[in-house]
Parts: structure tokens; sequence; C-alpha cells
């Protein structure tokens, strides 16, 4: 299994989603070969952890696997907030992917299975080499990057493409990305499988006491509404302020907590001030493990008004916490989830109306807290990982 | 003692006023709620109308059909207020109908609170305002006074009884749940406990159902339920009576044209006709007709709403009881108003399906069409109807 990241160094939804997954295939029999491109203090005792830059492991050429260099302007943060994979992504890409067959060789296994288009050249190489059936896992395209079909990257686009053409079958995060795989990379729509992302406690954020300010302004009467995730693009930041405006019209005591960080964090402080909300918003800048937890546990409501979201592990995280979720109806998760609040990411009057509604009506969040983080311990990996093991079953059968 | 069997047919035909999609920018602008224009289901004009042409009108044109064709047939009616109002308006073709059918003499009229609400459970003022008005209406299209009350969602208490018979009826009708009869079947008349004179008829509401819920089932061992089959299931049921009691919707609307319950209903007749030991009565010739065999007990609200038979899809989580607790809190307010205008508003506020609209116990994985909304989610339901009750709060000055 072909990964980028892996708890506790991981940028997002992706690492999580590896840890949850690994988990509960282990759980169902599956033996484990987790490669990472890199050298970095993850383990679980449930997988054995390979890394492709350990001296054993020699690059080797790449076939066919056109790609320039050094254009590369996305970087994957760790748990520190500092980055783990250069400014050079691309060339990290393609350092990994040249291992691929080399560790593939080594290891033996029945089925190569790649996550995202960061693993994707490393899994085609891994099953050439090896001649075994590919799976690759889709969890973000680069049209949810990018927020829509504008100023996507041709290179990324290719990656994705390819693998998903050359993989015996795709699995999607979500129908939305499904409709996506098939819309945008003419995928055949019976080769793409849609497994809704889990959560359980080994996924949790852990629960800490640090966080004591949010404490004390939510005890002098201020309603908490968080935005936690990357501030990009992709995940809406710039509707959540502008709700924020909104909101702060009708009910000064209603504070809006940016928590993360992203290309887009100055310009979102700039833009709050420029709203007139510059007191009613908090940014956090990067937050995990235990400040994640109080960060839900301290909110009112949690929105992710994203643009485009494959699926939104922060909604079940926070559903299972028990806070009130309000998230766009342009996201995976709005179609796994009924006990949440969905509105379009562009409608602002309605953000703000069930913002509002949340902040000042008895029972409305007492019910969907409740009923929230019922529903979400029914969303379990187990879950997943058994769809997961039926499609990986198919194949197998099929090579036969 | 009678040896005629009887079967008694009540229908209940009701159209809420629903709130329209109200935004928190509305509060303070807009004191209309339920006058959504748009090509949605909040639409209540739009409503009336579509259930008039599949349900109300094909169905009562059959009734009146089957009433001249059968000197002995017989049914009964319950008519919510805010339905009757909304017919005149916007179908009154259909309310013509029902009328044609009443005229007959053997269609009933029963009594209800004109707002299809659950004010009995929290304001027996208010409750008992809401019947005198529908029996004003009543009077008024029909000319005809209710002796038999049934009230909203067949909800009923042993107190419920207690006053129906201090306000005079004759009968009250109730769900005949098993938990609470225990041995006791639904096909016989009783007594409520407390009570003398009034007698309290129970559905049967596994002969109901087929054809209410089960009758377009194609996995119902049953299916298809032919007016012959379901003919012979009435004269092999012992008892006194038969209660049949339905949502009129049903016809039409439920079970669609297609599903052949139209012709179901039609031949209905001529199938009980066939045993002569059988005939359809009004509820309240079946209460001259028959005895009480026993008292029956019923101290905690009775429904007759999906498995649990009881309030709680109604209030049942703590956004329908913040909504009901506040809407009743304000009464003191809205009636030292006096303003027609507000009251009218406040009591449409009360109609028992805004509640249910917020109802989040069926609303799981792949079941969020198993009961009927016009609302996106519960949680847009309960959004709705309190920035309405918000506006109208501003409207008495609280």
């Amino acid at each position: 299994m072909f990964g980028w990241e892996f708890p506790p160094h991981h940028s997002g939804g992706l690492g999580i989603a590896c840890l949850g997954l690994t988990r509960a295939l282990s759980a169902l029999g599956y033996q484990l070969v987790f490669v990472m491109p890199k050298k970095l203090p993850v383990g679980a005792q449930w997988a054995k952890f390979v890394f492709a830059d350990m001296p054993e492991v020699k690059a080797i050429g790449v076939h066919s696997f056109a790609m320039p260099y050094g254009t590369g302007t996305r970087v994957v943060y760790g748990q520190d907030g500092a980055p783990v994979y250069g400014w050079n992504l691309y060339g990290e890409v393609v350092r990994y992917a040249s291992t691929g067959a080399q560790i593939a060789a080594r290891e033996d296994c029945d089925v190569i299975y790649a996550h995202d288009w960061l693993s994707f050249g490393a899994g085609i190489e891994a099953a050439r080499a090896t001649g075994k059936p590919l799976i690759v896992h889709v969890h973000a395209t680069e049209y949810d990057r990018c927020g829509g079909p504008w100023g996507i990257n041709p290179d990324v686009y290719a990656i994705e493409k390819r693998g998903m053409e050359i993989a015996d079958a795709v699995i999607a995060v979500s129908e939305y990305t499904k409709n996506i795989i098939v819309r945008e990379y003419g995928i055949r729509a019976e080769k793409v499988h849609v497994v809704h992302n889990g959560i359980d406690a080994a996924t949790m954020p852990q629960a800490g006491t640090t966080l004591s300010r949010l404490r004390e302004l939510k005890r002098s009467g201020y309603a908490i509404v968080l935005f936690l995730g990357r501030v990009t693009l992709q995940k809406g930041p710039d509707y959540f302020l502008r709700v924020a405006q909104r909101v702060r019209q009708k009910n000064p005591k209603v504070l809006f907590v940016m928590s993360g960080s992203g290309d887009m964090e100055a310009q979102m402080m700039r833009y709050a001030a420029q709203l007139g909300i510059a007191d009613k918003v908090l940014f956090t800048g990067f937050v995990s493990g235990s400040e994640r937890h109080e960060m839900y546990v301290a909110a009112n409501l949690f929105v992710m008004p994203s643009v485009s979201e494959p699926f939104g592990i922060t909604t079940l995280e926070a559903m299972r916490l028990g806070t009130p979720v309000l998230i766009s109806k342009q996201s995976g998760v709005s179609e796994a989830v009924n006990h949440v609040l969905k509105a379009d990411f562009w409608d602002v009057e309605d953000m703000t109306n069930k913002i509002l509604a949340v902040v000042g009506y008895a029972g409305l969040s007492e019910t969907l807290s409740q009923n929230g983080s019922r529903e979400a311990e029914g969303l379990t990996w187990d879950r997943a990982a058994q769809k997961v093991d039926n499609i990986i079953e198919n194949v197998l059968k099929s090579r036969v | 003692m009678n040896s005629m069997r009887t079967v008694c047919f009540y229908f209940q035909v009701h159209q809420p006023y629903r709130v329209k999609r109200y935004r928190v920018f509305d509060i303070g602008n807009d004191p209309e709620y339920f006058n959504d224009r748009g090509e949605t289901n909040l639409n209540n004009r739009r409503i009336v109308e579509k259930v008039a042409q599949k349900s109300y009108i094909p169905a009562t044109r059959m009734i009146l059909y089957l009433l001249r064709a059968h000197p002995e047939f017989r049914v009964s009616f319950s008519f919510s207020g805010i339905v009757l109002e909304q017919l005149e308006r916007w179908a009154p073709e259909a309310l013509d109908l029902f009328k044609q059918v009443v005229d007959t003499g053997r269609a009933e009229v029963l009594g209800e609170t004109y707002y299809h609400s659950l004010a009995f459970f929290y304001s027996r003022g208010e409750f008992e305002r809401q019947v005198a008005k529908h029996r004003e209406l009543v009077r008024r299209i029909f000319g005809v006074w209710p002796r038999v009350f049934r009230n909203t969602e067949l909800s009923y208490r042993n107190d419920l009884a207690h006053w129906a018979e201090g306000s005079g009826y004759a009968g009250i009708l109730a769900e005949g749940w098993d938990p609470i009869l225990g041995w006791r079947s639904p096909n016989y008349l009783y007594r409520p406990q407390g009570t003398e004179r009034i007698k309290l008829l129970l559905k049967n509401y596994k002969l109901s159902d087929d054809i209410a819920f089960r009758f377009s089932s194609r996995s119902w061992s049953e299916w298809p339920l032919t007016a012959e089959k379901f003919g012979q299931w009435l004269s092999s049921s012992g008892g006194d009576t038969i209660n049949l009691f339905m949502d009129y919707e049903t016809f039409g609307e439920h079970q669609w044209e297609d599903t052949g319950i139209f012709k179901f209903l039609e031949r209905l007749p001529s199938e009980v006709f066939k045993n002569p030991e059988l005939c359809f009565r009004t509820p309240s010739e079946v209460i001259a007709l028959h005895d009480v065999k026993d008292h029956v007990d019923m101290q905690h609200v009775v429904t007759w709403a999906d498995t649990d038979r009881d309030l709680t899809a109604w209030v049942g989580n703590p956004m329908q009881e913040a909504a009901i607790n506040q809407i009743y809190a304000l009464e003191d307010a809205v009636l030292e108003k006096n303003d027609p205008k507000l009251l009218e508003d406040w009591r449409r506020l009360q109609t028992s399906d805004h509640f249910y609209y917020m109802c989040t116990k069926w609303f799981q994985d792949g079941d969020v069409h198993a009961y009927f909304s016009p609302y996106e989610s519960p949680y847009d339901a309960y959004i709705a109807y309190m920035n309405a009750l918000s506006d109208l709060r501003l409207r008495l000055g609280k």
C-alpha cells in the first residue's frame, strides 16, 4: 500500500483515512506493507512500514512517466506546521515513483494499493514490476483542490488520469467524487466504487485541556462557530467570513474561529478586517491532536463551507464529539450523513439563517448533537474496510 | 343481542398550512408564514389542488356513487377546519362533493379541533375554543352537529373521554392498540375508565392498515388485495363491529389510482353484502346498536402513529418540545392582544403537522423518505417554524 502521509505526520484527511483503513483491514486479516516516500517517525502495530528513502532502496529510472520538475508549489505540512515534503513536490513524487518497483519486488504481495496522485506513480511501477493488480483510492482530485476546472494543473491531472486508467479498480470516497472521476477524467463508472470514509476511536483527536481562552469566551456568553481545515480556496474560508459578517449584523455575541493554515491565511486576515469583523474572528493557525479535540468541543457549531469537498472527515469528528455541524452540499460527506445542517456553499444567506438558528433556538443543537453522535458512531472504518475487502476480492477473482 | 356485525368506515381529511421557508431575515419584515407561491411542496394552494384532483374528487365521486347504488352503505368523515377552509378557497368542487355525500344522511361528520392541534394536552381552554370553532364551521358547511369526537392523530387518554362525555358526545374514537387491550378485541365497544355513558370505538388497525399501508406493497404476501378477499376477512372477523379508520388520502394519494385502489373501493360494498350478517354503519349507529363489553383504561396518550403509538412522532425530541412549549406559552399574550390575524397565525402554528415534520426518529440511513415531509430535513422544518414564531413574538411586542 503506497501512501504519502500517516499520523502523526499528516496535513489532513488523507493521513487519517490511511490510519483508519489500514487498521480495519488488518482486523479483517490483511497483512499490510505501508510505503511512504520518506523516513518519518510513524508506525502502527498492524502494518509494516517501509520508507522509500532508506539507503537500501535505490531510486531507479522511471519509464514513460513524463513530468516536469521544479514547478511544484504545494507543500505538505507536518504536525508542527513545518513542511515535510519540500517545495519541489514533483521531484519527490518522481523519486517516489522510481522506487515503487523495487520495493514491491522485495515485498511479497497480492495487490498493490495506492492512495491519491502522489502515490499513483509508485503504485503503477509496482504493479508493472510484479504483475499484480492495482487499486487506486481517490481521496481528492485536482478539481477539488482548485475549486473547479479553473487553474487545474495539467500535470497533476495527467498523473491522476493515468493512475485511474491503469488501475484495475478505482475507489472514490463519495458519489460526489465518483461523479468527478467519471465526468472529468473519463473513467468508466462500473470501474469506480464508492467507499465512504469512517470514524472510530483510533482516528479521533484526543482530549486535552489547553484552550482556556475559548472556554472563557464561552462563559462570557459568546457562541463559538468553528472553521477547521486548510485555509485554502477549496475549503471556502472566504464564504465563512462573509457569513460571519452577516451573522454579526443580527447577533454580535457570536465568535468565529478559523483554525488551520494554508495559502489564504494572510489574505483571510486582511479580508476579515475589510469586512469590519476583525474583532469577531479569531485565527488560531494550525492545530492538531488535542487542540483539535478541544476546538470541536468548545464550538457551538462546526462549519465546513467547502467549495468542493471529496469527503470531509472533520465532519465525522465533530459529530462524534457531539458538536452540531453545518456543511456545504458540495461535499461527499453530505451524502453519508443526515443529522447535520446542509447549505450550498455560495448561499451566504442560508448559512447565516442556519447558524443563527443553532445559536438562538433551544433544542436544535441538542437534537443535532444527540442524533449526530449516534449517527457518526455507525459510520465506522470497519464498515469501510468491509467494502474495500469486497472490491479487492473481486479484482483478484477477475485476474484468475 | 343484535346479531348484525357492523363495518364502520371513518376517513380523516386534513391538510395543514405549511410554513414557508421563512428565514431569519424575514423576522420583523414579513408577517405571512403560509403563503409560499413557488413550485415546492410548501405551496399550500398547489398541494390542496393536487390532492383534490388525485384523491378527494375521484374518491368522493366514488363514495357518492356507492351511496346511491347501495342504500345500506355508510361512511363517516372527520375534516379539520383548516382543510375545509382551504377546499372552500382552492378546490370548491371537492367541497361540493363532500356536501352531497353528507346530504345523503348516510355519512356522519365527526367532531375534532379546528386546527388539527394537540391543544388538549397543552391548553384545555384553547382546545375547547378550537372544538367550538370547528363545530360552527361544520354546521355552516354541512348543516350537521357532530355527536362523536375524534382527537388529532387519534390521540386519546382517559381524561379526553371524561371531557367528551361532559361535553355531550355519545362516542369517541381511539386506536385499538394490543398492549392496552390485552386479550380484548378492538371489534367491540368499550366504556372509557371513569365514564358512565360515552362509548369507545377502537380502530382495527390490522385490517385498516391492510388498505391504508399495505394495499400496493408487492412484498406483502397477500398482495394483490382484492375486494373479494378483504370481504372474506371481514366476514370471518369476530366481534360486534369492525372499525376501519384511515386517512382519506389513502385513496388516490397514498395509494395511487394505478394500484387499483378505486376499483377496490367500488367493489367492496357488494362483497360485504354477500354476508347477510354484515352491514355498514356510521359511528353513531354503531353506538346505538351495540352495548359495551368492558372498561378500557388508557392513562397515557395513545395515538395511531407508527409502531410506538404515542406522541413521540410529534414531541419526541428537544426541538419538538421547544417548539410546542413555546407556541402554547404565548397563549395569554395572544388572547390579550385581541388581534384576529395574530390569533389566526398563532393557531395555525399549532397544527400537529408542524411538529411531525421535525421528527428525527425515522430520519436514518436510507430511510429519509419513510415519512412525508415537504422540508429537506427535520432541522429545516424546525428552523422555518422557529423563525416564524420569533416574528409572531415580535408582533406581540414580546
